[in-house]
């Protein structure tokens, strides 16, 4: 195998798993370190500057991290990332005096049409930076889905205020109630760029017998979501269906539990295993009393009267045709009927523009989504960029963040003349984190506590009331405790093979058996010749030249513990522990960046 | 030196022996010794074998003198029997161990300066008795514990740390041991497990006196230009002249060497072991020759590696005394205390 290029610093972010994986890239063993040393403020700035909503989102994200994580591979289950992030916002105090202050404006103008987080998360970069940005928003409020779909006892609306604030405090202008209904005619305003964040808001229908003749007991789940939001829907029937698995069904089941629904279903066409939905908000749907049931295809709305009675279904299994793929087919048993009073809709939903004019230059694909580049969100016409469930189809909150920053990065470069293709790089710092000869300046101990449960409000309470949050969060004693589960992936081993003496210390005392020192080959054969067996192949290997022997050392980075063993049993220093911290660009220079010193306050 | 244990997660997929155990099942607490120092890879190379043979660690007893050497069978075998006796006196103790529980695994560790300074005499009556054993000296050339004096195998005219020439001749222990009539007989480098692992497995299975002299560098006071017992110098002057592989039990044996560079060895116990010759030459189980290969290799300034002499036949000092098969805590009360007729024909026996 050629060496291993350690000097790019994609090598040693792909090592810290959850940033890798994080779309807005954030640091996360960083702010776990500053969590665990008690420095909630800073971890929260941390958070803020890489994904601007930490409060929402350490209570709402799909946390692409936590699959990724490290511990998940060496354990049972990964650090609760997402929680912990909540675990700052509850405990930073007062944080207004850390925020940027509005800074003199460029004279340029910017246009966000709809006010989700992708919208936000770029109005906040480009404000910041000194461009005039103005906000359209069809709706009442500032949000986007945040504020209409998701239910406020997973997010109390108090939050939402707080982080759209320090938003609009950077001096955005926020037009609420200004549905925008021609793009052609927001261009001829002559803002300098525009940035479209409107979602993916339309609902899917199911159109199956019965469908106009109950229509009053059918709801479309998103908009039915909006409406108990809003205040509008106070009620729902005490039998209900809801149809689709994912994160809609899920807020939808749990929402009718709460307005008077006793006996809540959810039903799904495919298996359980594949629904949508996260497996956490299975199980709190599940633990709400109400069952999933799975493989019915929905036949019929049955209806007495123009009055819902029930639905319809048949029983399907899942088979493999002979190309192998995956097929619903019928049981043959017979039909399914279950009695309702409310269905509730939740199978998917759908992009929509119609309020962008298709002579003007923008170009659709054949899904009817724009063209865009998605590494700079640019669309066909050079000023016009998209962000979020507006840009690759519904996603989430986080997804709709990275967006946001990379469209406001292309903004900027657009409008200094720059060239949007010319991405600037993160800013990378790798610092010794030697102390002593067993001393870090990071806890290189490793625990072993399996996952802490986030505390809930009891059951009862829970469901008596649609605006009691069900999650309590963790207290700082538990937070601590799930801080300490975080390997510290950033603290990269870094090796120097011009000390090493090949004495095998390194080799010996390693606890998950990284490293090898071998003959070089192809990968493949060089996975089969390390001490312990090498699968993963989405984990890379380092391997490193210029030993005495003639030899590589090979390190798999798979399960390394981040433990520091091997630089401590090292006799020449070959191993060093060091602190790789990468901070993804931005536009400006936002404060406050990440900075490279310890986290750890001597006390 | 470590402060903190070593983490008790491990590899995923750490494979299991046939006890069920993992290879981290075998090891000890965490070693106090140097970072880097050679020992520490001996340890783990006994581990990898005891792990391998599959042996239940409640089984084996470890035994050793003084030294850093001797102070690691601390690390390795958590589960074992262990003890730590006078400078110098492992042999006479594990003796006597194996008098009283002929049933126990016996794994002697000790330095060159345990055995070839003030345990010499100790050193030589044990593989003379020939007491089943195995014996590893972990031989860096010094005292280490004593902050690296000269030991009585460090060569003539090798520098201390300080640049002082030794001026006493050299003890070689391979050499005494072949003569001592020890049935196994060894010599290996701290710094290649794939050869010391399987010979550490080969001396637990043989059942007789097994000794292997370990090169093991000091890396603190030992292991600098001018050192004869260094990483450098030994893997300069490394001659292996086999390799061994051990086959344990139903596998079958296939050759796929060329004719006349494989050589198996049938063991008491059943256990074969194949040695892959990189000396075509050389004979591993001819004594004679082995000590006359031995000292004009060494003349020649190499340091010769390998299996360098089995006697597949062995015998011990159980055998020699006709002692009894069950270890003395079997023996029940009827046997410990055979009455007044059974004494009185011993007494008649011997009027
Ligand atoms: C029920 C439900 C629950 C969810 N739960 C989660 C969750 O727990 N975690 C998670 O990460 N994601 C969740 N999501 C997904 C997440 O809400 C979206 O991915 C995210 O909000 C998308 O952000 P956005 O900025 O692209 O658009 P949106 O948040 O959809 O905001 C678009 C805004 O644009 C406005 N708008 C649209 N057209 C115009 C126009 N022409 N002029 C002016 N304004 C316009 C809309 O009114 C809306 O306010 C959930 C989605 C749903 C439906
Ligand atoms: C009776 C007695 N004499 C002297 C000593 C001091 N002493 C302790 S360790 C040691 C030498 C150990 O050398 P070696 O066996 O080579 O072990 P190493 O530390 O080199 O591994 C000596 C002389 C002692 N502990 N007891
Ligand atoms: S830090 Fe070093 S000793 Fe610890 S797991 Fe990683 S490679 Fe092994
Ligand atoms: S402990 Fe250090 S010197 Fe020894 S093999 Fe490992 S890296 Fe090399
Ligand atoms: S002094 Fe030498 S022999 Fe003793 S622990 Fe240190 S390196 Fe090993
Ligand atoms: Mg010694």
């Amino acid at each position: 195998m050629q060496p291993t290029d350690v000097s790019n610093p994609a090598f040693f972010h792909k090592v810290v798993d959850c940033q890798w994986a994080c779309p807005a890239h954030t640091p996360v063993p960083h702010y776990i370190r500053l969590i665990a040393s008690g420095r909630n403020a800073d971890a929260y700035m941390v958070n803020w500057h890489s994904n601007v909503f930490p409060g929402i989102l350490g209570r709402t994200c799909d946390r692409p991290c936590e699959p990724a994580c490290r511990r998940g591979r060496v354990e049972e289950e990964p650090v609760a990332i997402c929680r912990l992030k909540r675990v700052a916002a509850d405990n930073k105090g007062d944080v207004a005096h850390l925020m940027p202050k509005p800074a003199p404006r460029n004279g340029r103008r910017v246009a966000c049409v709809g006010a989700g987080p992708a919208s936000l998360a770029c109005a906040r970069d480009l404000a910041a930076a000194g461009y005039g940005v103005t906000i359209f928003e069809g709706g009442q409020h500032l949000g986007g889905f945040i504020r209409s779909q998701i239910p406020r006892f997973r997010l109390p609306e108090s939050v939402i205020d707080e982080e759209v604030g320090y938003i609009t405090a950077l001096g955005v202008e926020t037009r609420t109630g200004h549905y925008v209904s021609s793009l052609k005619s927001l261009l001829a305003e002559g803002y300098d760029a525009i940035f479209v964040g409107t979602g993916a808001p339309r609902g899917r229908d199911l159109d199956i017998p019965g469908r106009a003749q109950a229509a009053a007991n059918i709801h479309l789940g998103i908009d039915w979501l909006a409406s108990v939001s809003f205040g509008h829907v106070k009620a729902i029937g005490r039998r209900v269906i809801v149809l689709g698995g994912g994160n809609t069904a899920m807020d939808c089941c749990r929402s009718a539990r709460r307005l008077g629904g006793e006996n809540v279903t959810v039903v799904v066409r495919s298996g359980f295993e594949e629904m949508k939905a996260s497996p956490w908000e299975k199980e709190d749907a599940m633990g709400e009393d109400i069952p999933i049931l799975n493989y019915l295809v929905p036949l019929a709305f049955l209806h007495d009267g123009g009055h819902l009675t029930g639905m319809r279904f048949q029983k399907v299994r899942a088979e493999h045709d002979a190309k192998g793929r995956r097929q619903l087919v019928p049981t043959g048993e017979p039909e399914v009927e279950i009695p309702c009073d409310d269905v509730l809709v939740a199978v998917g939903q759908e992009n929509a523009f119609p309020w962008i004019e298709r002579d003007i230059g923008l170009a659709f694909d054949r899904w009817g989504m724009p063209v865009l580049d998605p590494a700079t969100m640019q669309s066909t016409i050079a000023n016009v960029f998209f962000g979020g469930d507006a840009a690759l189809g519904p996603k989430n909150i986080i997804w709709a963040v990275a967006h946001g920053h990379q469209a406001a990065i292309s903004i900027d470069l657009l409008l200094s003349g720059g060239d949007v293709n010319d991405r600037p790089p993160p800013h990378v710092t790798l610092v010794s984190q030697k102390m002593g000869i067993h001393e870090w300046s990071y806890d290189n101990a490793v625990a072993i506590d399996l996952r802490y449960k986030v505390p809930q409000r009891e059951k009862s309470l829970a469901l008596a009331d649609l605006g009691t949050e069900v999650e309590l969060g963790f207290d700082l004693d538990l937070a601590l405790k799930e801080a300490q589960r975080c390997l510290n992936c950033d603290i990269q081993t870094v090796f120097a093979p011009k000390l090493c003496i090949e004495c095998d210390a390194c080799v010996d005392i390693c606890p998950v058996d990284c490293i090898t020192f071998t003959a070089n080959a192809d990968e493949p054969v060089l996975r089969e010749s390390l001490n312990a067996p090498s699968f993963n192949m989405a984990q890379d290997l380092q391997v490193l030249d210029g030993l005495k022997t003639g030899r590589v050392m090979v390190k798999d980075e798979d399960v390394c513990l981040h433990c520091g063993m091997c630089a401590e049993r090292c006799p020449t220093g070959a191993w060093d522990m060091q602190r790789f911290l990468l901070d993804m660009a931005q536009v400006g220079t936002m404060p406050p960046r990440i900075k490279p010193h310890a986290e750890h306050v001597p006390a | 030196m470590t402060y903190l244990p070593k983490p008790k997660l491990h590899h995923p997929d750490l494979p299991k022996n046939e006890l069920g155990l993992t290879r981290r099942d075998y090891e000890g607490t965490i070693s106090t010794l140097c970072a880097g120092c050679g020992h520490d890879s001996i340890s783990a190379a006994i581990i990898h074998a005891c792990y391998n043979l599959s042996l239940p660690p409640h089984r084996i007893a470890k035994l050793s003198g003084i030294g850093c050497s001797s102070k690691t069978p601390t690390y390795f075998l958590g589960a074992a029997h262990g003890f730590n006796s006078v400078h110098g006196r492992m042999p006479s103790v594990l003796t006597g161990a194996h008098l009283a529980n002929r049933d126990l695994i016996y794994l002697g560790v000790s330095g060159d300066g345990d055995s070839a300074s003030i345990g010499l005499g100790q050193f030589a009556h044990a593989l003379r008795r020939g007491v089943n054993m195995t014996y590893i000296v972990e031989n860096n050339g010094v005292y280490g514990l004593t902050k690296g004096q000269f030991s009585a195998t460090a060569d003539r005219g090798a520098l201390n740390k300080r640049g002082t020439a030794n001026g006493d001749n050299a003890i070689d222990m391979v050499g005494l041991a072949l003569q001592l009539g020890a049935t196994f007989v060894a010599r290996s480098f701290s710094g290649d497990k794939v050869q010391l692992v399987p010979l550490i497995e080969a001396a637990l299975t043989h059942q007789g006196p097994a000794f292997i002299d370990c090169l093991s560098p000091c890396v603190t006071f030992n292991n600098h230009a001018g050192s004869t017992k260094s990483f450098d110098y030994v893997r300069a002057h490394n001659e292996a002249v086999n390799f061994l592989d051990i086959i344990t039990g139903r596998e079958p044996i296939t050759h796929e060497q060329e004719p006349g560079t494989v050589k198996l060895v049938e063991q008491h116990d059943g256990t074969v072991l194949r040695l892959r010759k990189l000396d075509t030459d050389y004979d591993p189980t001819d004594r004679a020759a082995a000590i006359d290969y031995l000292a004009h290799r060494q003349q020649a300034g190499e340091i010769v590696t390998g299996l360098l002499y089995v006697d597949s036949d062995p015998t011990d000092l159980h055998g020699h005394l006709g002692t009894a098969r069950a270890p003395l805590n079997r023996f029940d009360d009827a046997a410990l205390i055979p009455g007044a007729a059974a004494l009185s024909r011993i007494n008649a026996s011997l009027r």
